[in-house]
């Protein structure tokens, strides 16, 4: 799977964490189990699965900050060198970017727009700021505000506006965009697909299929922990034919825009 | 506005609290088995029926409690404490001689105490786990079980009589006249005293802190600066001590009452004339206004402490001012 | 990958390290009734010795060996403690049921109580106690028993209160059952972790507090010594260079407070699964 134009592969990735169960027992969970996923460069590469697939913890794993009781085996290759801890260290926030699924993830003690600054050099931080927040239909105003007075489709804005850096190579977004009226989902993506064409690229994270579609070029179904199907965006289409696992084409099929049926294929293919 | 009411309604709060205090002191005092009289004179000595009636009278004590008590109450809104009956002087002035000497005291350990156990805690919190953690901890859970007196003692011991680098106790060199004893010399007194008092304080603060910095380097916007690339150091000055440095403070400040105990006990070990041995010795000789003279003052000093945490919470977290 | 089984984990250290710390108090107590109260016969002869082989804590000016008056006086200590953080205990626990469970009036009586309390610093209060019953031990045990109910008052209150709202107490209520029954039955089970966790953390308090206040001077006699009471002479000898009066018998009193608070400590964590995943 090592193709020239792959900026992230992951191989064989597995998850685990230990639970005290009764009295002095440990039990153990798995919720990624063997996953395989690659990104190439100037792709969006849309991971779609249902919540609690265990999607963010691929994004987690990805950039170093999975919770210290987590066991994590296979590997994960950048730029054709293995990422190691140390390497994740060195490259997030700088050339891998994260935009985290929940606004929470925004200190609730400083006001939002020295948050965005962080990480900026320090001479040009305030007019990369501004102009940050107005690309994203922020007001000026905004950034002397705190997080817990901004709603939360302004705050989604606000942590888009924080991943936006000079040496970016890579953008994890991990639902960026429940939650948002249309006309802002609409700047958000098309951020997304312009970090594309500029040679950025971006592992999209979400269950919003419609949204994912308009503007990724592959598609990877996510169940139970692993990575069943990897297709092209544009396999999307008519009945699902191009698509080939059963489990994909029910998920197409299920949308409204299409025949809103086969609900009960989609739970027969556990 | 709000934060006017909320500090007017905590002040009321706290003066009903002291007045209901006062009462129940009074209350206990009053039941007390322990005559005055008898203490006052001394076990042995047996003094006539006139005598005893001259004094009585003299103390006020013959008159009904209830009527006792409202006069106690009007002398001390008038500033006047009664008079103590061990040292033939007003209890105000006495309270206010030995002070500053206890305020010396408690106030350099609390900021030394206060600092240093910040600072550890957060060192805690960082290396959590690893060695330096565990010793850090295993200090503080120490710390909590040594009485203060002991440790007194034990530097008395250590400092004082063996390695002779400090005088054994009182405030200032004996034999010297009052207007000759120089801030050094104070100084050289006090910081055994202090040292003493300062490290069960440390325990505490070390503890909370290092419990509160764990809970926010686990949180979720901690995780987001690691993702975004912020080194340890960066995470901690921007982060971290403004979401710990608030719940640090206004615990340090609830310790005042902790601060005052460990005080009486810590002047008791240097006999260091403060507020505390004299509380010891009212209590000893059963001198009942400057017992409650000082009951009185310790407990307005720790209901200010707390106030004074409230108030800053209020302050400085601006999440909770539209709560209040 | 690391196999994470090596080694015991977090519940099976708690059982040893409590193991370890009842054991030691247990042998503290037992070693208190062997020894006699021969050592304890002034004897010029053998007055203020360093500790040796046959005096392990070394002896005092009386002559008297200082592991046995040790051992004897921290058993007084632990009696005290034992009965002031008893009482304490039972005082809190009434107070906070009621509290919670007798209407509105109640509770803010109380609480208002609790505040006030709680304002005081403990050892200024215990002295004020000690003075009001008259001092000597009565004094002392009731010094320790009515300083420390507050905290613990508001913590059952608290859990009493969460529970009170709950679902199977309403069910309770619905079925007529009357509010004596509802507290023994369903409240009483859940909060008895907390007080036995309460009362273990009050111990290692009540036990420092009496020392201290024996310490001060108040309450005990000299023929009946409690730890405090011993180091309080320690302090007139040592600037001879007695320093073993003083270091040994505050050494048993840190480890056994020690002991208890860690008692306490790893029965809560046993009992409260927030922090048992640990």
């Amino acid at each position: 799977m090592n193709q020239k134009s792959d900026i992230l592969t992951v191989e064989n990735l597995s998850i685990s964490f230990s639970q005290y169960v009764k009295g002095l027992k440990t039990k153990k969970t798995t919720p990624i189990n063997n996953l395989n996923i690659s990104v190439r460069k100037g792709e969006i590469h849309a991971v779609i699965g249902a919540s609690g697939s265990g999607k963010s913890l691929l994004a987690h794993a990805i950039l170093g900050i999975l919770p210290s009781n987590a066991e994590c085996r296979g590997e994960i290759y950048y730029q054709k060198k293995r990422l190691t801890e140390e390497r994740k260290v060195q490259l997030r926030g700088k050339e891998i970017a994260f935009i985290p699924q929940s606004v929470n993830y925004l200190d609730p003690l400083m006001r939002v727009g020295k948050q965005v600054k962080i990480g900026l050099p320090k001479k040009q931080a305030n007019s990369i700021q501004e102009s940050l927040f107005e690309r994203y239909g922020l007001k000026k105003s905004d950034a002397k505000l705190y997080p817990s007075e901004l709603s939360g489709g302004m705050l989604r804005r606000v942590l888009f506006a924080t991943s936006v850096k000079e040496d970016i190579k890579l953008v994890i977004a991990d639902e960026p965009t429940p939650g948002i009226h249309p006309e802002a989902l609409s700047r958000i993506l098309n951020q997304l697909r312009q970090f594309a064409d500029e040679g950025v690229s971006v592992m999209l994270i979400t269950h919003d299929v419609v949204s994912a579609l308009t503007i990724c070029d592959r598609v990877t179904v996510f169940k139970d922990g692993e990575a069943i199907e990897t297709t092209e965006a544009e396999n999307f289409k008519g009945n699902g034919e191009g698509l080939l696992h059963p489990y994909t084409k029910a998920l197409w099929n299920c949308l409204p825009q299409n025949q809103f049926t086969l609900y009960k294929e989609v739970r027969s293919c556990r | 506005m709000e934060k006017l009411k909320y500090v007017i309604y905590k002040l009321t709060r706290g003066i009903t609290l002291l007045i209901g205090l006062s009462i129940l002191t009074f209350i206990m005092m009053h039941n007390s088995p322990i005559d005055p009289i008898t203490a006052y004179v001394g076990g042995d000595v047996n003094i006539s029926l006139e005598q005893r009636a001259a004094l009585e009278a003299y103390w006020g004590i013959d008159k009904h409690p209830v009527e006792q008590y409202l006069t106690w109450l009007k002398n001390i809104v008038r500033g006047d404490m009664g008079t103590s009956k061990v040292h033939r002087r007003p209890v105000s002035d006495i309270i206010q001689e030995k002070f500053l000497a206890s305020f010396a005291l408690m106030g350099l350990s609390w900021i030394l105490s206060g600092s240093i156990g910040f600072c550890m805690g957060i060192i805690a919190a960082i290396k959590k786990g690893k060695v330096t953690d565990k010793i850090i901890k295993w200090i503080s859970y120490i710390q909590a079980s040594v009485p203060t007196f002991w440790l007194g003692l034990l530097l008395l011991i250590i400092f004082s009589v063996w390695l002779e680098w400090f005088p054994i106790g009182i405030s200032v060199p004996i034999g010297v006249a009052s207007s000759d004893v120089t801030l050094m010399d104070r100084i050289h007194h006090l910081i055994l005293p202090v040292a003493t008092l300062s490290v069960l304080g440390i325990a505490n603060v070390t503890l909370h802190t290092r419990e509160k910095m764990i809970d926010v380097l686990n949180s979720e916007y901690i995780v987001f600066a690691k993702a975004r690339g912020e080194t340890t150091w960066q995470i901690i000055k921007n982060h971290g001590l403004r979401n710990v440095a608030l719940p640090a403070i206004t615990l340090h400040f609830a310790y005042f009452g902790e601060l005052f105990g460990g005080s009486v006990l810590a002047e008791q070990v240097f006999s260091y004339p403060g507020l505390g041995s004299t509380l010891t010795e009212a209590g000893l000789k059963s001198d009942m206004p400057l017992l409650m003279g000082i009951v009185m003052i310790s407990a307005i000093f720790v209901f200010t402490g707390n106030m004074l945490a409230d108030i800053l919470n209020s302050v400085i977290n601006p999440c909770l001012k539209e709560e209040i | 990958m690391q196999d994470k089984k090596r080694g015991l984990n977090a519940r099976q250290k708690v059982i040893l390290t409590l193991t370890v710390s009842i054991g030691l108090i247990f042998i503290a107590i037992i070693f208190s009734f062997i020894l006699t109260n021969e050592n304890l016969t002034t004897n010029f002869a053998k007055k203020s010795l360093p500790p040796s082989w046959s005096h392990l804590f070394g002896t005092d000016w009386l002559g008297r060996d200082m592991l046995t008056r040790t051992l004897k006086g921290l058993r007084l200590s632990l009696f005290v403690g034992f009965l002031g953080a008893s009482i304490g205990a039972v005082i809190a626990t009434i107070l906070g049921i009621c509290a919670a469970t007798l209407g509105k009036k109640a509770d803010y009586i109380i609480s208002w109580l609790v505040d006030m309390f709680i304002g005081i610093p403990h050892l200024v209060f215990i002295i004020l106690i000690s003075f009001a019953v008259g001092g000597g031990i009565k004094g002392v045990v009731c010094g320790v028993a009515f300083t420390h109910w507050p905290s613990l008052t508001r913590i059952i209150r608290a859990e009493v209160l969460s529970i009170k709202n709950s679902e199977y107490i309403q069910m309770a209520k619905n079925f007529g059952k009357t509010k004596w029954f509802i507290v023994r039955k369903h409240i009483m089970p859940h909060i008895i972790p907390q007080i036995m966790v309460g009362f273990l953390l009050l111990f290692p308090h009540a036990i420092l507090h009496e020392a201290s206040i024996t310490f001060l001077g108040f309450g005990l006699s000299v023929q009946t010594p409690s730890i405090g009471l011993i180091l309080s002479e320690a302090v007139k000898h040592i600037s001879v260079g007695d320093w073993w009066l003083a270091v040994f018998p505050g050494l048993l009193l840190v480890l056994v407070v020690k002991s208890f608070d860690n008692i306490g400590e790893q029965v809560r964590t046993l009992v409260e699964p927030a922090t048992a995943n640990e």
